[in-house]
C-alpha cells in the first residue's frame, strides 16, 4: 500500500509526497538488492586476491609453463581448449566468445526494455527470448568449460602422478593438476557462483518471457517488470566481467 | 475499522495475527519472537554465570532441563559451557538486538512516522519477518541435538568451526548455525531493502529528510549498514560451508588432528576473520544505532526541549555509518597482522569517539535544565547514555593496538562490549517499548513496575559489568569454563560470585517487565491520544490504528519533530502537522516565510496506489 503523489509542478523532489528519484518502489528495491549482491561478489572477489597472493607467481617463460603446486599457473596456459579442436592452443579464445555471448544478450535485454517501453508486446517478447538464447548458450559454454578444467587437457608432462600409479588430470575440490589446490576451489567457486546467478537469471527471464506473451504486462498496462529482470540481467552481466578479468586476465 | 481503502477486504485470523501483511503486526511478531529469544539467551548465560560463580556448586537441579549435559557429579559438561557462550552471542546479537530491536521498530515506527500506510512491500515484509521464524526454528532445534549447538565462540572462527572432528559442537550443531543464518540474512536483507525504499519513497507531504525524527534516521542508516555488510558474511559462510562440506580449503592449510594430516592446503583461517569481522564490526551499529535513535526521540520528548544539535545529530550518525565499515581489523591486532596497518586500524577506530562523543553531549545539554519527565522510557534511555559513556571510554583503550594486547580476549572485552552495544541498545530496545507500547497495543504499562524494573536493572547490569572489567584486566580469558585451576585467579572467586548473583538479580528483574507487558497489553489504561505529549505525526493516528494506519487523508507534515518548549506557543509541544499559519505567535522570522509554502503542499494532488498488495 503506498501513497505517491502525482507530480506536475514540484520543485523540490525530496520533500515528500512524491518519490524523489521518480522510481517505483519495485525498482528501488532492486537496486538495493543489486548493491547488496555487490558487495557478496566483492567479498568472493578479495578472497581471491587474498589467497592469490598465498603462493607465489610463475617467473619462467611463457612457453616453457608447466603447472606446479609451488607458484599460481598463467591463465592463458589453462584456458586454451576450443571445443571440437583437441590439441590447438587457442589462449582465452573460448571464454572470449563466453563473455561476448553475455554481452550480446544484454543488449538484446537493453532493446527489449526499449520495445516495453514502446508499449510493443512483440517487440519485447522477441528481444526477451533473444536474452534467454544468450543466457541458455553461455551456460552451455561455461558447462563445457567446466567439464573440460575437470577432466583436464591431456597435456604432455600434466597431470599428478598418484601413489597408486595412475595419472591424475584435471582438477576437482581436492586435487588440480594446473597448480596449487586453491586455485581450482576458488575457480569452482566463484564462477560456480556466479553461474547459479546467470541459472536464476535465465529462470526469472523465463517466467517474465512468460507473462509478456500471455499478456500480462499489456493488462497492467507498463512493462517496469522487464525493466526490473532487466536490471539484474545487466548486474550478472557487469559482474562476469569482473569474474572473467581476475580469472582469466590476471 | 478501516475506511482508507475502497476495497475492503475480509481479515480471517490467519491474515491478521499470522501472515499479517500490515507492518504494526509484523512489528509486534517481531517483538514478541524477540523477547522469546532473550529469555533463552538470558537464561543460559545464568547458567554459565552459576558455573563461573560458584564453581563448586551441585548442579543436579538443572538435569531435568539441561539432561546429560550435567556430568554424573553434577557439573556443567565443559562441552556444553562453550555451546552456551556460543549461543548465547548469537542469540543476544543477531536474534534480540537485531531482529528483536531493529525489526520491531524500524517495521513499527517507520510507516507511523514518516506518515505512510505500510511498508512498500507489505508481503516482502512479511516473508523477512517468516524468514526470521525459519531462522529461529533452526537455530532452536539445534539447541537440543545430542551433539550440541555450535561452540566455537558466535564468530565461528576456522578451523574449529570448519573441522567437524574438532569438537562436537562443529558437527550438526555448527551445520544448523550456518543454515539459520543463512534464513536470518535473507530476512534482513528482505527488511532493509522495504525500510530504506519506504523511507525514500512513501515519505507524505512535507517530509522531507531534514523533518525525519531521528529515530527514522537512525533506522534509514541501519538498514544502509546491515544491506552492506550482511551479504559479506554470506561471502565468509558460504565459503565456510564448502571447507566443511566438500573439502576445499578457502580457510584450511597444514591442519594435524591425532598426527594425521588434513589435505587442505594453503588456505587462510585470518581470511574469514576479515570477511567476518567486515559483518562484524558494522553489525555493532546495526544494533546500537537504533537504540540511540530511539533514545534522541525520548530525551528530546520528555526534556521538553528541541533535540540539541538535530543536524549534528545526522552527521554524526552518517560519520559513524561510514567508519564502522573501515575499522574491523581492530578486532584482529593480535592475529600478525602488520603493525603499521594496526596503527591505521586504531587510528580510524579512534576517530569513531568522534561522533559518538558528539552523540552523548547532544543528549546531555538536551537534558540539561530540561524540565524533564521522567517517563519508565525516559529512565531507561538516560540509562542508555550512562552505559554508552562507561563502556565508550573503555573502547579508547581496547582501540589502541599496544594496549590490546593485554586486554585481547580477556573479560575486559567482554564487559566494554556488554555495557556499550549490550547492555546499552537492550535498554533502548525496552525504552521503546515502553514509549511505543500505547501505540502498539492502545494501553498504557503500569509506570511503577517500570520504575522498579529500572532500577533493579540498572543497578544489575553495573554489578555484573564493573567488576568484570577489574577481572579482565588481571588477565582472565574469556570463553574459559572454570577459573579455579588457576592460582593467580583464586582472589577473584568473592568477585565473580557476586557478579554472578547480580546477574541471577538482574535477570529476575525482566520478569516484571514481562508481567507488566502481558498484563498490560489486555487490562492496562486505556492511553489517551497522545500519552507523552510528543510531536511525532504517529500520535496523530486513532488510539489503535487500523490497516492503513490513518483514515481518511494522510496529515501533511509542516515542521521539524521537536519543537518543543517553543517560546511564545500556549503548550509546549506542538504537532509536526500544525502548520506555520496557526502559529504566528510562536513562529521565527525564516518560519513565516515559509507560510507561502503551506498552499503548494496542501494542492499536491495524492494518488493511492495499491501496489503494494
Amino acid at each position: 500500500m503506498a501513497s505517491t503523489a502525482t507530480a506536475q509542478q514540484i520543485k523540490n523532489l525530496w520533500k515528500g509526497g512524491v518519490s524523489p528519484f521518480r522510481a517505483s518502489y519495485g525498482k528501488l528495491m532492486m537496486w538495493f538488492f543489486l548493491l547488496s549482491d555487490a558487495l557478496t561478489f566483492s567479498g568472493l572477489l578479495i578472497t581471491y586476491g587474498l589467497l592469490r597472493y598465498s603462493k607465489p607467481a610463475y617467473e619462467g617463460t611463457r612457453d616453457a609453463f608447466v603447472p606446479s603446486q609451488e607458484y599460481w599457473p598463467i591463465p592463458e596456459k589453462i584456458f586454451d581448449g576450443m571445443p571440437f579442436l583437441h590439441g590447438i592452443s587457442l589462449p582465452l579464445v573460448f571464454v572470449a566468445i563466453m563473455t561476448f555471448v553475455l554481452i550480446l544478450s544484454s543488449v538484446t535485454m537493453v532493446l527489449a526494455v526499449e520495445a516495453g517501453s514502446r508499449m510493443d508486446r512483440q517487440g519485447v517478447i522477441k528481444w526477451m527470448l533473444w536474452t534467454i538464447i544468450g543466457g541458455i548458450a553461455f551456460l552451455g559454454c561455461q558447462a563445457w568449460e567446466w567439464s573440460h578444467f575437470i577432466t583436464g587437457s591431456g597435456k604432455e608432462g600434466w597431470g599428478i602422478m598418484l601413489q597408486d600409479g595412475t595419472l591424475f588430470t584435471g582438477a576437482n575440490l581436492h586435487m588440480n593438476e594446473y597448480g596449487p589446490q586453491l586455485f581450482a576451489d576458488l575457480f569452482f567457486f566463484i564462477t560456480g557462483f556466479h553461474g547459479t546467478h546467470v541459472l536464476s537469471g535465465v529462470i526469472i527471464n523465463i517466467i517474465i518471457f512468460y507473462q509478456v506473451s500471455v499478456g500480462v504486462m499489456e493488462k497492467r498496462g507498463h512493462y517496469e517488470m522487464v525493466e526490473k529482470v532487466g536490471l539484474y540481467w545487466h548486474f550478472v552481466d557487469l559482474v562476469w566481467v569482473f569474474v572473467f578479468t581476475f580469472f582469466y586476465l590476471i | 475499522m478501516d475506511h482508507s481503502h475502497d476495497h475492503e477486504h475480509k481479515e480471517t485470523f490467519i491474515t491478521k495475527y499470522v501472515f499479517s501483511q500490515d507492518h504494526k503486526t509484523i512489528a509486534k511478531q517481531y517483538l514478541i519472537t524477540g523477547i522469546f529469544w532473550a529469555l533463552i539467551g538470558g537464561a543460559m548465560s545464568i547458567i554459565f554465570r552459576l558455573q563461573l560463580g560458584f564453581p563448586d556448586m551441585n548442579l543436579e537441579f538443572l538435569r531435568p532441563i539441561l539432561g546429560g549435559w550435567i556430568t554424573p557429579t553434577g557439573k556443567l559438561d565443559p562441552e556444553f559451557y562453550l555451546a552456551l557462550v556460543t549461543m548465547h552471542g548469537t542469540i543476544m546479537v543477531f536474534f534480540v538486538l537485531t531482529a528483536g530491536l531493529s525489526g520491531t521498530f524500524s517495521n513499527f515506527l517507520i510507516p507511523l512516522q514518516i506518515g505512510a500506510r505500510d511498508m512498500a512491500s507489505g508481503f516482502l515484509n512479511m516473508l523477512s519477518y517468516w524468514f526470521f521464524f525459519l531462522s529461529s526454528v533452526v537455530m532452536f532445534i539445534s539447541i537440543f541435538i545430542p551433539t550440541g549447538p555450535a561452540s566455537g565462540g558466535w564468530v565461528i572462527y576456522p578451523p574449529l568451526s570448519a573441522l567437524p572432528q574438532a569438537m562436537s559442537g562443529s558437527g550438526l550443531g555448527m551445520t544448523l548455525w550456518l543454515v539459520a543464518m543463512v534464513f536470518f540474512i535473507v530476512s534482513i536483507l528482505l527488511g532493509g531493502v522495504n525500510y530504506i525504499t519506504t523511507i525514500i519513497n512513501l515519505r507524505t507531504r512535507g517530509m522531507s529528510f531534514s523533518k525525519l525524527p531521528l529515530t527514522i534516521w537512525s533506522f534509514f542508516l541501519t538498514a544502509i549498514i546491515g544491506l552492506l555488510s550482511f551479504p559479506v558474511l554470506v561471502a565468509a559462510a558460504l565459503l565456510l560451508i564448502f571447507d566443511r562440506t566438500f573439502g576445499t580449503s578457502f580457510y584450511l592449510s597444514e591442519i594435524f588432528i591425532n598426527g594425521e594430516a588434513l589435505p587442505q592446503m594453503g588456505g587462510s583461517p585470518i581470511l574469514f576473520q576479515h570477511l567476518f569481522w567486515f559483518l562484524g564490526h558494522p553489525e555493532v551499529y546495526i544494533v546500537l544505532l537504533p537504540a540511540l535513535g530511539i533514545t534522541s526521540e525520548i530525551i528530546a520528548t520528555n526534556s521538553r526541549k528541541p533535540i540539541f544539535g538535530y543536524k549534528a545529530m545526522i552527521i554524526s550518525m552518517l560519520g559513524i555509518t561510514v567508519l564502522s565499515f573501515i575499522v574491523w581489523a581492530h578486532h584482529m591486532f593480535v592475529t600478525g597482522m602488520n603493525p603499521f596497518l594496526g596503527s591505521i586500524f586504531m587510528l580510524l577506530t579512534l576517530i569513531i569517539a568522534i561522533p559518538s562523543a558528539v552523540k552523548v553531549f547532544n543528549y546531555l545539554t538536551t537534558l540539561w535544565k530540561g524540565n524533564i519527565v521522567f517517563t519508565p522510557a525516559m529512565m531507561f534511555s538516560i540509562g542508555l547514555v550512562s552505559f554508552f559513556i562507561s563502556g565508550g571510554l573503555t573502547g579508547i583503550f581496547l582501540g589502541n593496538s599496544a594496549i590490546d594486547i593485554q586486554l585481547h580476549d580477556t573479560y575486559f572485552v567482554v564487559a566494554h562490549f556488554h555495557l556499550v552495544m549490550g547492555s546499552a541498545s537492550f535498554f533502548g530496545m525496552l525504552a521503546g517499548v515502553y514509549h511505543w507500547f500505547p501505540k502498539m497495543f492502545g494501553r498504557m504499562m503500569d509506570s511503577k513496575l517500570g520504575y522498579i524494573h529500572f532500577w533493579l536493572t540498572f543497578a544489575g547490569v553495573y554489578l555484573v559489568f564493573f567488576p568484570l572489567h577489574y577481572i579482565g584486566i588481571a588477565g582472565f580469558p574469556r570463553r574459559y569454563y572454570s577459573f579455579t585451576n588457576f592460582d593467580a585467579f583464586n582472589m577473584f572467586t568473592d568477585l565473580n560470585s557476586l557478579v554472578s548473583i547480580a546477574a541471577i538479580v538482574t535477570f529476575c528483574a525482566q520478569f516484571i517487565f514481562l508481567f507488566n507487558f502481558f498484563y498490560s497489553m489486555f487490562r492496562g489504561k486505556k492511553a489517551p491520544a497522545n500519552p507523552w505529549r510528543s510531536n511525532t505525526i504517529e500520535w496523530t493516528t486513532p488510539r489503535v490504528p487500523g490497516h492503513g494506519n490513518w483514515p481518511g487523508e494522510i496529515p501533511i507534515v509542516y515542521r521539524w519533530p521537536y519543537d518543543y518548549s517553543k517560546p511564545g506557543a500556549a503548550e509546549d509541544f506542538i504537532l509536526q502537522t500544525v502548520p506555520f499559519s496557526e502559529t504566528k505567535e510562536s513562529n521565527l522570522p525564516h518560519e513565516n516565510e515559509l507560510i507561502a509554502e503551506e498552499e503548494e503542499l496542501k494542492n499536491m494532488k495524492v494518488e493511492e496506489e495499491s501496489h503494494g498488495h
